[in-house]
């Protein structure tokens, strides 16, 4: 247990000091949110019709950007390998090492939400939609991830495959994320029926997640 | 008393066989040295033991360890990548192994010092010369007890003095109960028998 804080404590403090990655995905979020009314234009009523789809593929793209450095800095500097050496099992270390990514870059996404809603000119009820649906839906990325960032490592073919692994697997999240969100705003679907599946993918995915990367680091030992 | 046991070893990395029928024992306070030409196989050896690679064949035991750990668990790897994180300080670096690995936080300032970096907590790994960083990580080593020593070119980017110290650190190490296994291609500055691995084929 105390390995694991241990663990979890470091990841958190190496992603607020120099070169981090704690608030690359926010500025990266602001900056894909922001871009979207140059693109389709300043229609209030179309930004807001559009505008949970857009935080949730801002979120889900932001969220990507730093996964890549999740276990593949350990394995270039060494780290993995004592990791592995370690009494704890390897399903936790990276389920510790998954929860500080979440802390550091899919928490201060769901923080900024209400802000950038106003960008969109969502209403105060679509905002707090979108921003609870954030906050159960983001670990589900990172768990998805996680078991991106495991195989990127084992296949030794660096950062740029992992979008390609990870993004076709987020599509139900996204799926039910925005159908969450839009249905506490506009109907005819309940917010409940969604929401529910969305509450059951992060869970899934947090289970299956560890074991997957766990998996995949130790088949990678050739 | 602890014996480490090594059968049949087998390595093959790339469909190339590293090395074949490796056999050796080694007891507590016993060092083997690892020695041979670039590409036979030293380091391949060491990270097999330490579990990080999979034996194509043969068996590797430590018999008289604790019965529910495996052998790379009661080992320490000292490897060419040191673990070090540059934005973490040396106290943090060193802190965060000594935690993670199961020592209780006491072990590290002693450590610091043995290794000779007592002055450097608060200083950001970034700043280490290569010579600071083989001894942080050797302070790991102190820090958390474990009977196996697994060195890759342990006395690489050491100075003279550093040199001096660790043999002494193995030499306490030994007198212990613990073993070491070291790659090495110089003279390592405490009493060890031999393991030759071939030209590479």
């Amino acid at each position: 247990m105390m390995a694991l804080s241990a663990l979890l404590v470091r990841d958190m403090h190496l992603s607020f000091r120099v070169g981090g990655g704690a608030l690359m995905g926010v500025l990266f979020f602001l900056i894909v949110v922001t871009l979207v009314p140059f693109a389709v234009g300043p229609d209030l009523a179309q930004l807001r019709r559009i505008g949970p789809a857009i935080l949730w593929l801002g979120a889900l793209l932001a969220s990507l950007l730093t996964l890549d450095r999740l276990l593949a800095a350990d394995h270039e500097d060494g780290s993995l390998d004592l990791l592995l050496m370690g009494t704890t099992p390897l399903e936790l270390a990276v389920l510790a090492k998954a929860a500080a990514h979440w802390i550091t870059t899919g928490l201060p996404l769901v923080v900024a939400t209400p802000l950038l809603g106003l960008f969109l000119n969502l209403e105060p009820v679509a905002i707090g939609a979108v921003a609870l649906t954030l906050l159960v839906g983001t670990p589900a990325l990172t768990g998805i991830g996680l078991i991106g960032a495991a195989l990127s490592v084992a296949l030794r073919r660096g950062g740029l495959l992992l979008p390609l692994l990870v993004l076709p697997l987020t599509v139900p999240v996204l799926i039910f994320g925005v159908a969450a969100a839009n249905a506490a705003v506009a109907g005819p679907m309940s917010f409940g029926a969604p929401f529910l599946i969305l509450c059951a993918l992060t869970l899934g995915s947090l289970v299956l997640g560890p074991f997957a990367a766990a998996a995949a680091l130790r088949h990678g030992l050739e | 008393m602890l014996r480490l046991l090594a059968s049949g070893l087998c390595c093959v990395r790339g469909s190339r066989k590293v090395f074949d029928n490796i056999n050796f024992q080694l007891a507590s306070g016993e060092a083997l040295a690892l020695v041979g030409p670039n590409g036979s196989g030293k380091s391949s050896l060491l990270r097999l033991i330490a579990g990080l690679l999979r034996p194509a064949a043969g068996q590797i035991e430590l018999e008289g360890g604790a019965a529910e750990r495996t052998v790379g668990e009661q080992a320490h790897y000292l490897g060419h990548l040191d673990a070090l994180k540059p934005s973490l300080t040396v106290a943090e670096n060193i802190g965060f192994w000594a935690k993670y690995l199961g020592a209780d936080g006491a072990s590290v300032d002693p450590a610091l010092a043995e290794v000779g970096l007592a002055g450097l907590p608060d200083l950001p790994a970034a700043y280490l010369s290569a010579g600071q960083r083989r001894r942080l990580s050797l302070a790991r080593l102190v820090a958390v007890p474990r009977p196996i020593w697994l060195l890759d070119e342990p006395t690489s980017a050491l100075d003279s003095a550093g040199q001096a110290r660790l043999a002494e650190l193995m030499r306490v190490h030994l007198g212990g109960g613990g073993m070491i296994l070291a790659a090495t291609h110089g003279p390592l500055g405490i009493e060890a028998r031999e393991l030759r691995l071939g030209a590479p084929a």
